[in-house]
């Protein structure tokens, strides 16, 4: 109760501060603006259900990206990380690589992948899964490493395979960092889907930001931050309910 | 003889751990291996299990020499119970039997009739998270017992318990040794440990390890434990024990 209840009464206090200083007009003053460039809560909330079927559509259309691309990345990144465990020569060509990759900013690679791809979803699940593909691999891999070396010669003493060594000890030890890698992803999903729309898209809740900035739509602007934020916050809460279903020892 | 060893030495890099160490177990008798902290004993019952190679003399398991026969000879229970958190009491115990190709049913019911013998009866859905440390070393132990090898080694397997528990346990294994005989290799740091519990019991000398005396217990898993360790041929076995320990690790 505690736990929702102090958050939830917070974010009232700011939105309820948020809505005195936009009656009053004081942002709008303080940074020489328009009123209608600075929206109340209570303008962010009609827009909101003003315009639910188009936030709607356009969310239907970014969640996929997200989720096909987080997919996409758990299957390539469990893959590597089993690969990099499983040879060590694999490893340590690989890794460093891996690492390297990250400092490739998606900013700047993600109109080449519109190019190469098209304007349609492709490019948008290549970059989403790119962006997550990092997180899952480390921790996947951290994951199986963590298993005790005592561990796996208790395993060979007791008749098992490598096979076995695997799917009995080391892939359920990796679990917990697996889904650790998992939220991270979950958590920067909705910055690569917006950046994915950003670099050419017709739909999508970040194209609708992008379409919306240049027409000074910024009540809706604020409501599509909204709902890319929920959707973000349910993939995580989804996250975590996996993890109680399947980490049920710790 | 079980297990002969012959001029075994063993190093890790420069380090001579083991130096031309010879020893001979018949079948069904306990041997137990005490010696100064770092003086190389569980690196023996390493070798012992095939799960390394010495570096010069022979080691034999019912004869075999080579490794991969040895390791397919010997049950090793290392020092801390390493269950597997995400397996249930009675899974961990019929690890073995799983790795072996038993289906889990099976392997459930022939570790189960086990439970009932060594006194877990109820305690087979628990998952080890929640038993104590007693228990856990019990279930470690019956895991090793279940996988039907012909020699066990056991790594100094009551170390990390508290003295009435280890008390207790000791008196247990004494039972289940007495009920269901087999060949035990068992490295402790415990003198009265080793004379209680075992037929036999050599003591090593500080690294590189060899065996400066070899003692008969004089009542080996006597089922009064508190009779057997306050007898004077006890008292005296353990003072010529401790001796020997001592002038080895000078």
């Amino acid at each position: 109760m505690r736990r929702w209840l102090l958050p939830a009464l917070l974010l009232a206090a700011l939105l309820g501060l948020w809505q005195i200083a936009c009656s009053t007009g004081a942002i709008a003053d303080a940074l020489s603006l328009e009123d209608f460039l600075v929206p109340s809560p209570a303008e962010i909330a009609s827009s909101l259900w003003e315009n639910r079927d188009l936030l709607a559509e356009n969310a239907w259309v970014t969640l996929r990206e997200m989720v096909l691309g987080i997919l996409a990345a758990l299957v390539v990144g469990v893959g590597f990380a089993i690969l990099m465990h499983s040879s060590r020569l694999l490893r340590d060509a690989a890794y460093p690589l891996v690492v390297a990759s990250q400092t490739i900013p998606i900013v700047v690679i993600s109109p080449i992948l519109v190019v190469w791809f098209g304007y349609g979803i492709t490019p948008k699940i290549v970059i989403v899964a790119l962006i997550c593909f990092f997180p899952i691999t480390v921790n996947a891999l951290d994951g199986l490493r963590s298993v005790d070396p005592e561990a796996v010669k208790m395993m060979r003493s007791l008749d098992a395979s490598r096979w076995q060594r695997f799917r009995r000890a080391e892939a359920p030890a990796a679990l917990p960092n697996l889904f650790t890698g998992i939220k991270i992803s979950v958590v920067i999903a909705p910055i690569a889907a917006v950046f994915a729309e950003w670099a050419g898209s017709s739909s999508g809740l970040g194209h609708l930001i992008q379409s919306d900035t240049a027409n000074f739509e910024v009540a809706r602007q604020f409501a599509t931050v909204a709902v890319l934020s929920a959707l973000a916050l349910a993939l995580i809460g989804l996250t975590a309910l996996a993890e109680r279903r399947v980490v049920t020892w710790r | 003889m079980k297990l002969e060893i012959g001029g075994a030495s063993h190093a890790y890099g420069d380090l001579q751990t083991l130096d031309s160490l010879d020893l001979a177990v018949e079948a069904q008798s306990v041997i137990g291996l005490v010696g100064p902290s770092g003086c190389g004993k569980s690196t023996l019952l390493e070798l012992i299990c095939g799960l390394q190679e010495q570096s010069a003399g022979t080691i034999s398991v019912e004869g075999q020499t080579a490794a991969d026969e040895r390791l397919s000879r010997c049950a090793f229970m290392p020092q801390r119970d390493l269950l597997l958190p995400w397996y249930s009491a009675i899974d961990n115990a019929a690890l073995a039997l799983r790795n072996q190709g038993m289906g889990r049913r099976e392997a459930r019911e022939a570790a189960g009739t086990l439970f009932e013998r060594f006194g877990l009866a109820g305690f087979e859905a628990v998952r080890p998270g929640e038993l104590s440390g007693g228990m856990r070393q019990r279930v470690a132990f019956l895991r090793t017992l279940v996988a039907g090898k012909p020699v066990l080694a056991l790594d100094e397997p009551f170390a990390s318990l508290d003295a009435i528990t280890r008390a207790e346990m000791q008196e247990w294994l004494a039972t289940a040794l007495r009920t269901d005989p087999r060949t035990v290799v068992l490295v402790t740091h415990d003198v009265e440990e080793a004379l209680y519990l075992c037929d036999r019991v050599a003591v090593l000398s500080a690294r590189p390890a060899r065996i400066v005396a070899e003692l008969s217990a004089p009542a080996p898993r006597a089922a009064d434990r508190d009779a057997a360790v306050t007898d004077p041929a006890f008292v005296a076995a353990r003072e010529e024990a401790l001796r020997a320990l001592r002038e080895g690790s000078a």
